[in-house]
């Protein structure tokens, strides 16, 4: 188990380099810091000049090494543009998206458990129709589509939330739906199949022939049965949230750590877009290890692999 | 398991319920105006806050010594209340007395001479060089009195004056760089209040000055809101949250006009876009824009009354000279070359080029604008294969000789004379892809010199031609739209910067 435990974190680090590296050298790629520090009209003996004094006219691969040893050193630098140390940029803005990320879970966790659990228990029936198509729509419908419709609709038709900003539960509620409808898809999917193979199975039959009620049956003995995969998925779909919600903090203007990662893309930032990466990169191979694990506790055939 | 999941299902409908009456609305009614902003601003410090929205927290919370009225562009009185030439290279300014910073601190001649030389240093990196750059000392003559030293004859001078806002030296030195950015203090109309998340909240400075070119604010609150997506800001005037924005897209602007909670309002700005060719074979010793008569088949092959009207839209207007209009020495009347897709073709004939040639080209502002000039240039046998790439890179490829033609566009950092576009892109500069030797002579020597009737006939020079050897395709102004709510008004500028001072309820 102590093997398995360390072979999954030695990965997860290889992970995270190789997404440090192809991060650090596309933003090398893709502008020029210098210039964009800067400003428009600024002399190319200035522009040199930054560029000398940041060290940025040192070769990419020595550029990345000097970053990574002082990242690994618990110091991951100062955003050029913003001027103040990155950690903190981070730790001002992750309250943000933490909240919006657990409140999007939630609502997805609220409507696609029943959702897929009463669709399960009776696979074809119209519930269960309706479930696989709201997963069908979650998965194909584009994030920021669906975010200007309900701007449209509960923002400007009935004025019933608050369309950009942060600050309050009011706030962040239209951004939590998109948020919740983009990752409901894969919840209803493992729910509804846990309900399927767990209404097959000898308890349930057991249960049955007890002459429980039907609601004691699936509230006592399928739920908690069908939760355990739901809550490996869930802990995924809540490290993609915290990734994937660029886009949704952008259009509701969010204060939080998406909105700061497309701040620092735009202006070629590399420590900050470094951070951030590698925060949300970490923050989701941690939940994949802890769900790796849970799994292996709930699946002892995993440990035999 | 399914009692405690009921009590936290409970608990957040109860949190949901206590935050329901907060609701912040954007008015009159709590005097408080919001503008919406795509950008944040970086740092609260002026001299660290670069692009256009520094410039505007720099007339917010900040003064400089002179101000320039917005659309006459007149230079009149601020910080300081007199200003002389004394020399080629130095300039006297008689210092405002009695003026207080946010924090209570008389302003005097050491604030004064501190942030000018802040500015000069290039260890302090400010948000542009050029601004500060040309100083090389402040004189304190007595506490209401000094004397900028300029490195070398320094014409642009008062332009950059107007950018150099005036910070106070002692409490800027005692909390240092990073906290003078969350906290700063100015002598401005508005003094900053708060930061928090998206919003910059500034207050009105009751005891601002009388007597220069700005006044003490008539709305009590202003807050910068940043929201990046134009399309939520356009939500936000929509519903009321936010009471003005600007450079809304013209396509949202003709739908919003039809609206009856805004009004839309098109102006000028000092950016122009147009075509840099690359006249002196940098990209390609043998590249057909070495020829004369393909860099003209170029300028006749564009309608830029189409692109200025359906493109850029409101305001905009087509233009021929390489300038802006309002810019001081932006001599207009230069070989003209006006829409006419057959003389273009006879020219490449003329050239060699009959069946036309294939050649790079580089753009980042406005990709419907691109594929409007792509189109024109292929009509004329020009087959133009783009590279859609970010500012910085554009720049750095031209400045690294890989670019034959760039899409670009310049808003001169706000300085209205031509001494800060021509030596940008002329006069062997990185970006000049001319190298013409009569350019070059005429823009370096009126940069060295005071006399303005004779900068101003040197860049007429220059401008001629430019025109005459079409180094440049010239092509529109780039007006923005602003967009307010109808309770309120705010004058609209000519050069972008917005004096929120000024704005009142209607």
């Amino acid at each position: 188990m102590a093997y398995y435990i360390a072979r999954r974190l030695g990965l997860a680090i290889l992970v995270m380099l190789t997404i440090s590296f192809m991060s650090f050298v596309m933003l090398k790629m893709s502008g020029d810091l210098a210039i964009s520090l800067a400003g428009e009209g600024s002399g190319a003996d200035y522009v040199e000049f930054l560029r000398k004094t940041y060290g940025w006219d040192k070769p990419l691969p020595v550029q990345y090494w000097n970053w990574l040893i002082k990242a690994l050193q618990g110091d991951v630098g100062t955003s050029f543009y913003y001027g103040s140390p990155v950690l903190s940029l981070i730790a001002e803005r992750l309250p943000a998206t933490l909240s919006l990320g657990a409140m999007a879970i939630t609502m997805a966790l609220a409507v696609a458990i029943p959702l897929g659990m009463a669709g399960g228990r009776a696979p074809g029936s119209i519930i269960d129709r309706i479930a696989l198509f709201i997963a069908l729509l979650g998965v194909s419908t584009p994030i920021f589509w669906l975010s200007f419709l309900l701007i449209l609709v509960l923002g400007i038709q009935f004025a019933v939330l608050p369309i950009s900003g942060g600050g309050s539960v009011r706030h962040l509620a239209m951004p939590a739906m998109a948020l919740a409808f983009y990752s409901m898809p894969a919840i209803i999917r493992i729910s509804r199949a846990g309900m399927i193979e767990v209404m097959r199975s000898e308890y349930i039959r057991t249960a049955r022939a007890k002459g429980l009620r039907p609601w004691q049956i699936y509230l006592q003995h399928a739920l908690r049965n069908t939760l355990v995969p739901v809550v490996a998925v869930a802990s995924v779909q809540f490290g993609f949230l915290l990734g994937g919600s660029v886009v949704v903090e952008n259009i509701f203007a969010i204060h939080g750590i998406g909105y700061l990662t497309w701040e620092a893309i735009n202006q070629n930032d590399y420590p900050v877009v470094q951070a951030a990466l590698l925060a949300v990169s970490a923050a989701y191979v941690v939940l994949t290890l802890l769900a790796d694990i849970v799994n292996m506790m709930i699946d002892p055939r995993i440990r035999l692999e | 398991m399914t009692t405690s999941l009921r009590k936290n299902v409970l608990s957040l409908l109860a949190a949901t319920i206590a935050f329901l009456p907060v609701h912040a609305f954007a008015g009159k009614d709590n005097d408080t105006l919001v503008a919406a902003f795509q950008a944040k601003l970086p740092s609260l410090d002026r001299y660290h806050s670069p692009g256009r929205e520094g410039f505007l927290l720099g007339l917010l919370a900040y003064d400089a010594l002179v101000y320039r009225d917005p659309n006459t562009f007149e230079l009149k009185p601020l910080l300081a209340t007199a200003w002389r030439q004394v020399d080629d290279k130095t300039w006297e300014f008689d210092l405002r007395q009695g003026v207080k910073f946010h924090n209570g601190d008389q302003m005097t001649a050491e604030d004064v001479a501190y942030s000018l030389m802040y500015a000069a240093d290039p260890e302090n990196k400010v948000f542009n060089r050029m601004t500060g750059g040309w100083i090389e000392r402040v004189d304190i003559l007595d506490p209401y009195k000094i004397r900028v030293v300029g490195r070398d004859v320094a014409p642009l001078a008062l332009e950059y004056i107007i950018q150099l806002p005036v910070v106070p030296k002692k409490y800027r030195e005692s909390v240092g760089i990073q906290a003078f950015s969350e906290k700063p203090v100015g002598t401005g109309p508005f003094m900053v209040a708060e930061r928090s998340g998206n919003d910059v909240v500034f207050k009105r400075n009751e005891d601002y000055f009388e007597g220069g070119g700005k006044s003490k604010p008539a709305i009590g609150t202003f807050i910068y809101r940043a929201i990046p997506d134009v399309n939520t800001q356009v939500a936000e005037l929509i519903s009321g949250g936010i009471d003005w924005a600007y450079y809304i897209p013209s396509d949202q602007a003709e739908k919003l006009k039809r609206m009856p909670m805004v009004d839309v309002i098109n102006a000028e700005t000092f950016r122009i876009g147009f075509l840099t060719l690359d006249a002196a074979g940098l990209s390609d010793p043998a590249s057909p824009l070495k020829d004369e008569r393909v860099r003209k088949a170029i300028a006749y092959s564009m309608d830029r009354e189409a692109m200025a009207k359906t493109l850029v839209g409101g305001a905009s207007k087509p233009i021929s000279s390489a300038c802006t209009p309002s810019q001081f020495g932006c001599f207009a009347d230069v070989t003209q070359y006006p829409y006419d897709v057959e003389k273009a073709k006879a020219l490449m004939a003329e050239a060699g080029y009959a069946n036309g040639f294939d050649i790079d080209i580089y753009g980042y502002r406005s990709r419907p604008v691109a594929e409007a000039i792509i189109g024109y240039l292929n009509a004329i046998g020009v087959r133009a294969n783009l590279h859609w790439l970010q500012y910085s890179a554009v720049i750095q490829a031209r400045r690294d000789h890989k670019t034959p033609i760039v899409i670009d566009d310049f808003g001169s950092a706000g300085v209205n004379d031509v001494g800060a576009i021509l030596p940008f892109f002329f006069a062997e500069s990185p970006d000049d892809q001319s190298r013409d030797p009569v350019v070059t002579q005429a823009v370096k020597e009126a940069g060295t010199i005071a006399d303005q009737d004779k900068r101003k006939a040197l860049y007429e020079t220059a401008l001629k031609q430019i025109a005459d050897k079409a180094y440049w395709a010239p092509l529109f102004s780039m007006p923005v739209n602003y967009v307010m709510s109808k309770g309120v008004d705010v004058p609209v500028p000519a050069d972008e910067n917005v004096e929120f001072w000024r704005a009142s309820w209607k």
